[in-house]
């Protein structure tokens, strides 16, 4: 275990590495440096106060103590500074991430109870037509913009209905809602890996000796076939930290929430390239975490892991 | 994205359940699955293939399917709600937005194509370069690939669009770096499985050399895969677009395209809903109906 353990922190961490290496490589490929980029935003950039903020910010200095310096940074908590905002970027980002951190938290709940209630409810009912709509769901979420059923519900609970105002005014409505589309659109890969998962699970000949057994439905799902099912879906699970963010950002836009949408709209249309970066690295930092905490609880969850590769065991991500 | 990263995670999966999935010609069934599936209609594949056969001729031939103009507006028929002459009734500008959907159409494929091309250039070529030299290729391009996940393709759309020029090239590109890792996976797993079946293994022993055993028998039969990836990333791409052009970082304005013609509509929310509802239910049309067409290829074309 503790091999095991040592190994996914390794990997994590030389992902994390290379996540910064490939953006710092990306940004060097650009015809000129983040701040000249930044400033030719204006008009015509006067030199002197390009050179001037180049050397503030310390990109007129040789490439290699650049990357040093920068990565040395990362280890610190320090992703540089963002020229649109005159701060840190942690200190930007850090200004409105809770409201972010608020919309994408519940809608993750939301999104994990909803994908369980939907798979339950297809593997225990009967009928066939209900359980071939309840299939049908996650495909549909996923298909669907979140920005456009976001309008659709302003239009009607806003403007039609007049129970919800156009800016988010703390009431319950201006939460519940966007946590609701935003939740619905993220539930629909977990849904799909776990009904998946589930039918799997079902063909296997256990079943049949427990059902022999006559135990009933109800106690075989969720005692035995959910049990057994749930692996793959917590993998899942922390692959949907992308999909968190992107629809936050444009769940906030849509219903004029502050936030990281609002960062990152700033930090493209001013071509703020350090916040961006700093974004970026920020993101990838919590989605590599979120899947090494993941693949640490998966043996504890399925110990067949350790058993079958130990070295492979990263591939499963 | 969410598709193919469905099925990868599942079969990947250790336990009684990984393996190659066991195929339809198992157990006594003479008859060869290709030809058992060409006798019967698959109504799904042409149901969903005939409407976006239509969407398709929106992108080729915008002025078939209406007469009205996408750019300039009748000023005396401004936010006219939907009616027989205007299908999905006008904007703020007079113009019909039926038009400017059916003319959006080929700025929004074309973006998605190119984002499909870079991440099935770009993707297939990395898998299956992991597949086929081994040694330590594989796990240089498998990390590589893990970065590449590990950043939303969202960002990496973003810090694109970014560092260049909002606009449709560089957030096609963005967008299609965002799909390299989907495409690098399945590549690499469907060469890895094919190239382990025993028809392969013959046609090595029957004298061929790697490249042609690869050039005539493993990418033929991985192709089918990829394809059927190529029709549901498209999908995904024209969501991904139309989101990121509804941000403001594809076309300009007042090009038609269909993320833009919603960001458009926002503004008069309250006074005419048609304007963000009717195209944005062409968007999830097309969407799904790509799904359903990927899925029914790729059921088509397994063996």
């Amino acid at each position: 275990m503790a091999r095991y353990a040592l190994g996914r922190v390794g990997q994590a961490l030389i992902v994390i590495w290379l996540a910064y290496t490939v953006v710092f490589l990306s940004v060097q490929l650009l015809p000129s440096d983040p701040v000249t980029i930044f400033l030719s935003a204006d008009a015509a950039p006067d030199p002197a106060v390009v050179a001037a903020m180049q050397a503030q910010y310390g990109y007129d200095q040789p490439l290699i103590v650049q990357y040093l310096g920068q990565l040395a940074g990362l280890f610190v908590g320090d992703f540089g500074y963002a020229l649109s905002a005159g701060q840190t970027v942690v200190e930007r980002i850090g200004g409105v991430i809770g409201s972010t951190l608020e919309l994408a938290g519940w809608a993750f709940v939301f999104a994990v109870v909803l994908s369980f209630v939907l798979v339950s409810v297809a593997s225990l009912v009967k009928v066939r037509w209900v359980r071939a709509v309840l299939e049908a769901l996650p495909p549909l979420f996923s298909s669907v913009p979140v920005f456009w059923v976001g309008l659709i519900a302003l239009q009607v609970l806003s403007f039609q209905l007049g129970v919800m105002s156009i800016f988010p005014d703390g009431s319950f409505l201006s939460l519940t809602v966007p946590v609701v589309l935003l939740g619905a659109y993220v539930s629909a890969p977990i849904a799909q890996v776990l009904f998946k998962a589930i039918e799997q699970t079902y063909a296997q000949p256990f079943v049949d000796v427990l059902r022999a057994k006559g135990a009933s439905e109800t106690r075989i799902f969720f005692a035995h076939i959910l049990k057994n099912s749930v692996a793959p879906a917590f993998t899942v699970m922390a692959m949907a930290v992308g999909a968190l963010l992107a629809g936050s950002v444009i769940t906030e836009t849509v219903f004029s929430r502050s936030g990281l949408g609002q960062i990152v709209l700033q930090g493209v249309t001013a071509q703020d390239i350090p916040l961006v970066q700093g974004l970026v690295l920020i993101t990838a930092t919590a989605f590599v975490v979120f899947n090494l905490i993941v693949d640490l609880l998966h043996p504890l969850l399925d110990p067949r892991v350790l058993k079958a590769h130990p070295a492979a065991a990263g591939r499963t991500r | 994205m969410a598709l193919g990263i469905v099925e990868d995670v599942v079969a990947h999966q250790p336990g009684p359940t990984a393996g190659p999935a066991a195929g339809p010609h198992d157990a006594n069934d003479l008859e060869p699955a290709r030809a058992r599936r060409r006798r019967r209609v698959d109504w799904a594949l042409l149901l969903s293939g005939l409407p976006l056969l239509l969407i398709l001729g929106f992108a080729f031939f915008p002025g078939v399917f209406t007469s009205q103009d996408p750019l300039n507006g009748i000023a005396t028929q401004v936010m006219q709600g939907p009616s027989g002459e205007h299908w999905f009734g006008t904007d703020h500008l007079g113009r019909d937005v039926f038009a400017r959907v059916v003319y959006g159409t080929s700025q929004t494929f074309l973006t998605a194509g190119l984002a499909v091309l870079v991440g099935l250039v770009v993707g297939s070529a990395l898998g299956l370069a992991s597949a086929t030299l081994g040694r330590w290729v594989d796990p240089v391009i498998m990390r590589l690939i893990d970065v590449l996940l590990a950043i939303p393709s969202f960002l990496i759309a973003l810090i694109i669009v970014t560092a260049s020029e909002p606009g449709p090239i560089s957030l096609g590109i963005g967008v299609g770096i965002g799909s390299i890792a989907t495409f690098a996976r399945l590549t690499r797993t469907e060469v890895m499985r094919i190239r382990a079946l025993d028809y392969v293994e013959a046609a090595h022993l029957n004298g061929g050399n790697a490249w042609s055993v690869a050039r005539r028998h493993v990418v033929p039969n991985a192709a089918g895969q990829i394809l059927s990836l190529l029709v549901v990333d498209f999908g995904v791409a024209i969501l991904a677009i139309s989101s990121l052009g509804f941000l403001g970082f594809g076309a300009p304005p007042p090009t038609p395209e269909w993320g833009l013609i919603i960001a458009e509509g926002r503004q008069y929310l309250g006074a005419a809903w048609w304007m963000t509802t009717l195209p944005g239910l062409v968007i999830v049309l097309t969407v799904v109906l790509l799904g359903i067409f990927g899925r029914c290829v790729q059921k088509q074309l397994r063996f």
